[in-house]
């Protein structure tokens, strides 16, 4: 860890009394990564580049925005229409909140896939389970601002899901609301909640990011650097491949801003909340459909609830639950096949939640809601007891110069 | 994969059944306005605004419109100030102390037809007449669906009771709606020659109303046209310096 010697005097001036220089020349420059990282390792710099971008629009929107129930769905109009692209502002907010979690639900399967959440990543893994649960509640308290339909509707059920404790349940959620139903002093706190909570986010993304430090990115082989000949140094490479990534994601993100902002939302919060009218079904936004389905496919309130907050406790445990010795799905030819039942059981737990809970979604929520917990209660450490791993390859330079061996 | 290929065939198959339980869905139309090079057809948006403010108005707001929001569908200043000055606006207190009626400035919002909306309802045997402001955003397939609403009116089929006071559409929800059809042919005169249709008026207005829902959607999607080109011009050199970088791994 020898201090770089650097050409400008005053950048040695202040090096020398403060060592931010050397940090940044430490991890982000020289800092060694595996040189056979694929496009799927684009998505954790991109999760952090989303969030910047939510953090400096929120900032602009906040000046614009009234957090009062009389005033605060005429000050979001007003800023689409009256405030100097305030509708770029506002949309970029608005997508930006839904291809956060795009970015962030493709980068936890990643996780899945690879088996990056195995030792000694553990901690790792757990700090980002912490960031998602972050990320939930802002973008939940974010949606009821506008305080359209949905966001009022919304925030009503969702709020009321703590009335299933036993005993002290609604004293919870007159506590939650500030009174005795949903009105101006939840909107305040939930404004002031959704203010504060991205700064945790960003306390949270600088642990996340001391861990992944101290041991490196994970790569789609899973065996660790052997040597200086198995990484190469971050910057340039990997600021060139994120770079790339990030211009592809742009192109999406400024697709769906520019030309379709309103597809991930719903067209009842643009009518103003009212408390006297229940809209015919109320559904949260898109990225929480999954859990709405769990929580539903339960008939019991209570349980209900604790199934829904459990499918994302159970994160917290993978590094334990998944007994395998080997990291990547890649050399796990029947986890792979289970990785994949399990994305189609996410997306089918997200239908169901988008659709009133009759017929026979009702039993499709609750055969996916099982195979949910199924997969990682009980495949994850079975299987990785049972099944024989592909053999791994010696080095991570080793497949690059011996292609011949396996088709890894 | 085919693992993959057949729960998108199921998915598929779910949506369809969803879509069977709510009704006829709003038949796509032409849109001057949709597309990525879609602009409003300005002599639609007028014509529209005149539907608008000769049949609509007289019952529904438009909470979110000023007068001098309708420099952006084409007319000059002098235009908006006369179309401003045909609306009574009360104002004050003044010094006396006393509130007073004045005629309408570009600056004010669009006079509402009811002082509020228990007024409204009175007045429409119970029923609120929404603000349409937004109404082009706020509902499912927006303009499709006020088009077919507008020109959804007719017979109740066979074996249906119309409530008294109530009028059948097909593509309202429960097929009862307290509005009388708002639009009828030669209804309004319109001054440029086009035929005065029902479908044309409905045509016409829902131009107006999608603009007035967001006035910003030319903008939006100029910039859009622009800011996609930067960036694929632009994603093209980061591919090419992310090749030249990594040629020296490989």
């Amino acid at each position: 860890m020898a201090a770089p010697a650097f050409k400008n005097a005053l950048v040695r001036w202040i090096d020398h009394r403060l060592p931010v220089f050397t940090f940044l020349q430490h991890e982000l420059h020289e800092y060694p990564t595996p040189k056979n990282l694929s496009y799927w390792w684009n998505f954790g710099s991109l999760a952090g580049i989303v969030l910047v971008v939510m953090i400096l629009t929120g900032i602009f929107l906040a000046m614009h925005y009234t957090p009062h129930t009389a005033f605060a769905f005429d000050s979001i109009e007003r800023i689409m229409r009256d405030v100097n692209y305030g509708w770029l502002i506002r949309y970029i907010h608005m997508n930006g909140g839904s291809f956060f979690f795009i970015v962030v639900y493709i980068h936890i399967f990643r996780g899945l896939y690879y088996g990056s959440y195995k030792a000694p990543r553990e901690l790792l893994w757990i700090i980002g389970v912490v960031i998602l649960l972050l990320m939930m509640a802002t973008a939940f308290m974010g949606y009821v601002l506008p305080w359209g339909q949905m966001s009022f509707w919304g925030a009503t059920v969702i709020t009321n899901l703590f009335s299933a404790i036993p005993l002290i349940g609604d004293g919870i959620v007159t506590w939650l609301w500030g009174g005795f139903s949903v009105d101006n002093p939840t909107l305040n706190r939930f404004y002031s909640l959704h203010y504060l909570l991205p700064f945790l986010i960003v306390g949270a993304v600088l642990l996340h990011l001391m861990a992944l430090h101290r041991f490196g990115s994970s790569n789609p082989l899973g065996i660790d650097v052997k040597g200086p000949q198995d990484s190469i140094p971050f910057h340039p490479f990997y600021t060139a491949k994120d770079a790339f990534g990030l211009g592809i994601f742009l192109i999406a993100f400024a697709g769906v801003v520019f030309f379709a902002p309103n597809l991930f939302g719903e067209p009842d919060n643009y009518i103003r909340a009212d408390p006297l009218v229940t809209p015919p079904h109320i559904v949260p936004e898109w990225y929480f459909l999954p859990y709405y389905a769990i929580l539903r496919a339960i008939p019991n309130k209570l349980l209900g609830v604790i199934a829904m907050f459990g499918s994302i406790l159970v994160l917290f445990i993978v590094p334990w639950l998944d007994t395998a010795r080997v990291r990547s799905a890649k050399f796990r030819p029947t986890y792979r096949k289970f990785f994949w039942v399990l994305v189609v059981d996410c997306v089918v737990l997200g239908y169901v939640g988008a659709n009133p809970p009759d017929g026979w979604f009702i039993v499709t929520g609750q055969v996916a809601t099982a195979y949910y917990f199924f997969h990682f209660l009980i495949l994850m450490p079975v299987l990785g007891l049972v099944e024989r791993p592909l053999p791994l390859p010696h080095s991570i330079s080793a497949p690059v110069l011996k292609p011949a061996e396996g088709k890894a | 994969m085919r693992r993959l290929i057949s729960a998108a065939a199921l998915l598929l198959a779910l949506a369809t059944a969803a879509e069977a339980a709510t009704g006829p869905k709003p038949s796509a139309q032409h849109w001057s306005f949709s597309g990525i090079f879609g602009t409003f057809d300005r002599a639609a948006l007028q014509r529209g605004f005149q539907v608008y403010k000769e049949n609509c108005a007289a019952c529904h707001a438009a909470l979110m419109l000023s007068y001098r929001d309708l420099r952006g569908i084409g007319y000059q200043e002098d235009d908006v100030k006369a179309i401003a000055a045909e609306a009574k606006v009360m104002d004050g207190p003044n010094d006396a102390g006393e509130m007073f009626e004045r005629p309408g400035r570009p600056s004010d919002k669009f006079a509402r037809p009811f002082a509020n909306d228990k007024a409204a309802r009175a007045a429409n045997n119970g029923a609120f007449p929404v603000d349409l402001s937004m109404v082009a955003k706020a509902r499912v397939a927006g303009p499709d669906y006020v088009y077919a609403l507008l020109t959804g009116y007719g017979p109740a089929p066979a074996g249906m009771t119309v409530v008294d006071g109530m009028a059948y559409n097909a593509y309202f929800p429960g097929n009862q709606i307290a509005m009388p059809a708002p639009l009828n042919p030669d209804g309004v005169a319109y001054q440029d020659g086009t035929k005065m249709t029902v479908e044309q008026q409905a045509k016409d207005v829902v131009t107006f109303l999608t603009w007035a829902s967001e006035p910003t959607l030319e903008a939006r999607k100029q910039m859009g046209v622009k800011v996609l080109l930067f960036l694929i011009v632009f994603t093209g050199i980061l591919y090419a310096a992310k090749r030249k970088v990594w040629a020296a791994v490989h």
